[in-house]
This record gives C-alpha cells, structure tokens and sequence, in this order.
C-alpha cells in the first residue's frame, strides 16, 4: 500500500534521513522503532508531506506521492496523528471531531462517523460539549484517534501514541490501535516503548541515525540479540 | 439573552447624540470608534492567527492617504510619465483606501509568513517606517510634513437618492458605528465560518492543524488580507472625518495604542476590541483634566501591567467566565485554560473581574 524508495531528507546540512527504504502492506500494522533522533518521526512527517524528500520516492497505492502538498496527501488518504500535544485544546470535543473531517464536504457522512466514534468511544460522547483541554490524558488520546479518523484515511501513522500516558492508558491505546488494523484500516505506528509495539506489529523496521538498520516481523525482533540489548533492556522477558 | 444584551448596547450608543451635547466628547467617541475598528482589525490577526503585527499602522495609514488622494486628486510624474487623477467621491476613495490596504496585507502576508514569529514581527514594523518614509519625502504626492489639507469629508448617497455630506460630528458619529456594527458581524461571521475555525486551529496547534489539511500560508494569508483591509477603511474613515493628514498618522504610539485596545480587552474575543478600545479611547479625555499627557502614558503602561497581570487573557474573558462559572463549555472563539490543572486559575481570574466589575 506504501512504499518508500531510497528516501532522503535534510535538516539544512543535517541529514535526518539517509536513503531508507520500507513497506508497509494493506491492512497491516507496521511499526518504526529506533532511538530518539533516529528519524522515526521525520519518516511519519515526509511522508505526510511536512518535510521535503531531497531524493526518492514515496508512494501510495500506486501514486507517487514525492513532494505533494500535505492537504493532498491527507485527501488521498494517510492520516497522521503527531506526537505532543494532541488535540485542540480550547475547542470543544464535538469541534476537534468535526475539524478532522475538515477536507471533506459530505455533511451528512461527517455526522454519521461523528455519532459511530462517539459510539466507539462513549466518553467523548458524554463530554462532547466540553474544552478538549480539559480532558484527561486519556479522553484526549482517544479524541485524537477519533479526529484522525474523521479524514476517513487509508493509512493512519501514530506518532509516539503512548508518550505520557499512564500505563493502563497505554495499553487501552495500543488495544484500540490494534483494533483500527482489525477493521481494514492500515496502520503505520512510531513507538518508543518498543516492546509493546513490536509484539503487537506484523512487521517492524529499527531506525538508528537516518539508517534502515534491522526489519524483520515483530517476534524476530523481539529476539534479535542487538535490539534485545539497545531497546529492550537486559530485564525485559520476550 | 447575549442578543438582547448586544441590541441594549447598540440602542444605547445610537442615543448618545441625543443626550451628549458637547461636540468634543463626541468628537473623542468618534476618533475612539475609528481606532477601536482598527484595534478589532488587528484583533483578526493577533487574536484569531496569533501573529503580532507591530506596524498595522501602516495599513492604517495607507487606507488614509489613499482614500484622502483618491476624493483629493492628484497630478505626479513618475520616470518622466505624468500621471493625473481627478477627484473622485470620497465615498470611492474610503474603498479604495481599504483595498490599497488589502493588497498590502496580502504582499505582507505572502512575503512575512514564510518566517512566522519574530520575523513577522519585525517584517511589519519595517513595512510601517518605509511606508512613514515614503509618506515624508514622496512630496510630490503625499505633501510630505507639509500635511495633506482639505480632503473632504464623507459623502453618501447616489445620484437618484440625493446626497448627504457628513459635516457634523454626529452624523459621522453614526456613520462609524454603522461601519463599526457591520465590521463586527462580518468579523463574527468570519470567525464562525469554517474559514475561522481554520484560523483559530492554526492559533492552538500548527502540527495538528496541518495534520487535519488546513493549508497554513492560505489562511494566515487571507487573515492579513482581511485586516489590512479593515484597518485601511478606518484609516479612510479617520482622513474624511479628521480632513487633514500627515506623516505623523504612521507613529508607532498608533499601532501600539491598537495593540493595547486589544489585549486589554481580550485577544481572540469579538467584543475585546470594543471593550479595551473604549476603555483607551475615553480613558485620555477622562485623565487629561488631572495630568499631563507624559504622565498619561506612564499610567497606560501602569494600566496596561496590571491588566496583563490579573487579567492575563484580557477584559472580555474574565467577565465571561464570570458569568459562565458552573458551565465547563465555552464558544470556540474564547482562549481559555487548556489543561484542567488551571481551571482552579480561571475561577481566580473571574474573582477578580467580579472585583473590578464592582469597585
């Protein structure tokens, strides 16, 4: 479904990536690990189009999709929930929704996903009137997967989606993840907390300094000896 | 109930010059109104876009001489080449004004977004001392220091319908809260519209703003078209109704008097401007029969501190939240705490603006 050829992107002089290359097949969820500053989230931005490519290919069924502008690639269908801060926070819940369907036009499709993500995430119906910034840390990682969702995407990338969640928080997200695979969705995910993502992904690439180092499905991973030591800790069971 | 309230203000100044029979307040009402339109222009760009224009005075300024040249006429050469423009109505001119002003913020706004920030910052007061210099020393066209006399004031009406030329104070008092009223619709639906929510969506969180498709360049863009151009159209209002203008129009003390207006009474608030612009329109008629004019603006700057510190996100905020204090919902327009840690903070807030409301 995604493809990327020999992608390159510069900082300036700093090279962030060095001619990588992944895949990313249809209905599958795929998982980048790799150090802070290795380029996992410059990946997830070039190919959402926030970042130039210097050279190669990014391409998404079929297309190529080099250098298209980041409104585009969203209408084609990738979403991308960034990492930080996630949702709008002096909006309400009910308007951080309804601004994820922004490109769309289709006012009667729009309320239908609004009312079936509030039936997925009953929560958010309650609080549907409140301040998205008042939400707890939780309430607002499910808004940000409902408001991705409401571009109705293809391809769906995650940005450090457990970054400052509480752990039963975590894995509550990596469940519902797992369950937008589960649907068709296809999901690309960029994760610190490289255990958990490699043992509920298909396939995962290691990034170390802009380079493709390691790929392989997730449980070859979990037990190569040179991941077990760098990401996962002398401590941690497979 | 918010309408109601809206319509008893509205009734409310369109009694006052029924009742206010000094035509120097009135003209002081007048001249505030003209700015507070300014400030509720300035108000679409730092409040709605979050970019801080320190030079909207020359927007401001350029609506004036434009529109004064326009109704004035004009003879100048330029690379040997006369050009001669006879007088038009001041009418004309006022639009005009406004979309020389416009045509501004889109060059400004195309050039300066590239480098948001600081660098917008700074883009814009430079704008605003080259179109100073220009003013100064194009004496050809703008009469330099020498000031531009006699530019006469606004004319309505049509050729069928008979016109009205506005020379007393209070005719021009009506005809600017006529602009003043159908600027703040247009603002209000503007902000409403799916364009604000973009707007305002940029303001909170560019990454997320562009992760859901809104095209940054356009909307910061169309934001600076739209507040050159209103501010334009008060500084055509200001040329008409004052008659004589000169380089001293683009002082930075107007672009920050503007400023002041609007975070004063709460940026990113359609009422803010009006608020805040009332305030420091009055405020110098009020202070000038008890100090001197240096120590007024010491008492701004006093003023304005300690309204930053109590009242951090303005006036029109604080007695909102007043009023909505059981409610955890708000209007999409408000700034507002955006984590729940600080809500306890917001209640302090509207505390003391009961305070203020009361003393």
């Amino acid at each position: 479904m995604l493809e990327i050829k020999n992608l390159v992107c510069r900082y300036g002089k700093v090279t962030a990536l060095d001619g990588i290359s992944l895949k990313v097949p249809a209905k599958q969820l795929v998982v980048l690990v790799g150090a802070n500053g290795a380029g996992k989230s410059t990946t997830l931005r070039a190919i959402s189009g926030l970042v130039p490519a210097a050279s190669g290919q990014i391409i998404f069924d079929g297309e190529d999709i080099t250098g298209m502008a980041a409104g585009k690639i969203l209408a084609k269908g990738i979403a991308h929930c960034p990492e930080g801060r996630r949702v709008f926070g002096e909006m309400s819940v009910l308007e951080n929704l309804e601004i994820g369907a922004y490109l769309r036009h289709d006012a009667k499709a729009i309320q239908s996903d609004v009312d079936r993500i509030f039936h997925l995430f009953p929560r958010l119906a309650e609080r549907r009137a409140q301040v998205a910034g008042t939400l707890s840390g939780g309430e607002q990682q499910m808004l940000a997967i409902g408001r991705a969702m409401m571009s109705r995407p293809k391809l769906i990338m995650f940005d450090e989606p457990s970054l400052g969640l509480a752990p039963n928080i975590v894995e509550q997200t990596f469940h519902i993840i797992q369950e937008i695979r589960d649907s068709g969705t296809t999901v690309m995910m960029v994760e610190q907390n490289a255990f958990a993502a490699l043992d509920m992904c298909s396939y995962a690439y290691l990034l170390e300094a802009g380079s493709m180092v390691l790929e392989g499905e997730g449980q070859d991973l979990i037990s190569n000896p040179h991941v077990r030591e760098a990401y996962l800790g002398a401590g941690v069971h497979a | 109930m918010k309408l109601i309230a809206s319509l008893l203000i509205l009734a409310f100044f369109a009694t006052v010059p029924l009742w206010l029979q000094d035509q120097y307040y009135l003209h002081t009402l007048v001249v505030t109104g003209i700015f507070m339109l300014a400030a509720m222009s300035l108000n679409l760009l730092l409040g709605f876009t979050g970019q801080l224009s320190l030079g909207h005075v020359a927007f401001f300024g350029i609506g004036a001489y434009v529109s004064a040249l326009t109704s004035l006429g004009f003879s100048v050469t330029i690379f040997g080449m006369p050009i001669v423009h006879e007088p038009w109505p001041p009418f004309v001119g006022l639009i005009f004004g406004a979309l020389a002003a416009g045509l501004c913020g889109y060059l400004i706004g195309k050039l300066a977004f590239r480098v948001r920030g600081a660098y917008f910052v700074i883009v814009t007061i430079s704008f605003a001392e080259v179109v100073r210099l220009v003013s100064l020393n194009w004496v050809e066209l703008t009469n330099g220091p020498l000031a531009l006399p006699g530019i006469p004031p606004m004319t309505l009406g049509f050729e069928w319908s008979g016109y009205l030329t506005l020379w007393g104070k209070a005719q021009n008092y009506y005809f600017v809260l006529a602009v003043i009223v159908l600027t703040y619709v247009l603002i209000r639906r503007l902000v409403y519209s799916p364009y604000g929510r973009a707007m305002i969506a940029l303001r909170e969180n560019e990454t997320l703003a562009v992760s859901v498709g809104i095209s940054v360049t356009k909307y910061l863009v169309l934001a600076a078209v739209f507040s050159g151009a209103l501010a334009g159209l008060a500084g055509g209002l200001y040329a008409h109704y004052i008659q004589i203008i000169d380089p001293m129009i683009f002082m930075f003390l107007n672009t920050v008097t503007m400023v002041i207006m609007v975070i004063t009474g709460g940026k990113g608030t359609l009422a803010g401007p009006v608020v805040g612009g009332l305030i420091f329109g009055i405020a110098p008629v009020v202070l000038r029969s008890y100090v001197g004019p240096e120590v007024q603006w010491i008492l701004y700057g006093v003023l304005m501190i300690l309204i930053v510190f109590v009242l951090p996100e303005g006036i029109v905020p604080a007695i909102e939240r007043w009023f909505n204090r059981g409610g955890a919902s708000r209007s999409p327009t408000g700034r507002g705490a955006s984590s729940g840690g600080s809500s306890g903070d917001g209640s302090a807030l509207a505390l003391s603006g009961s305070g203020k409301g009361n003393s």
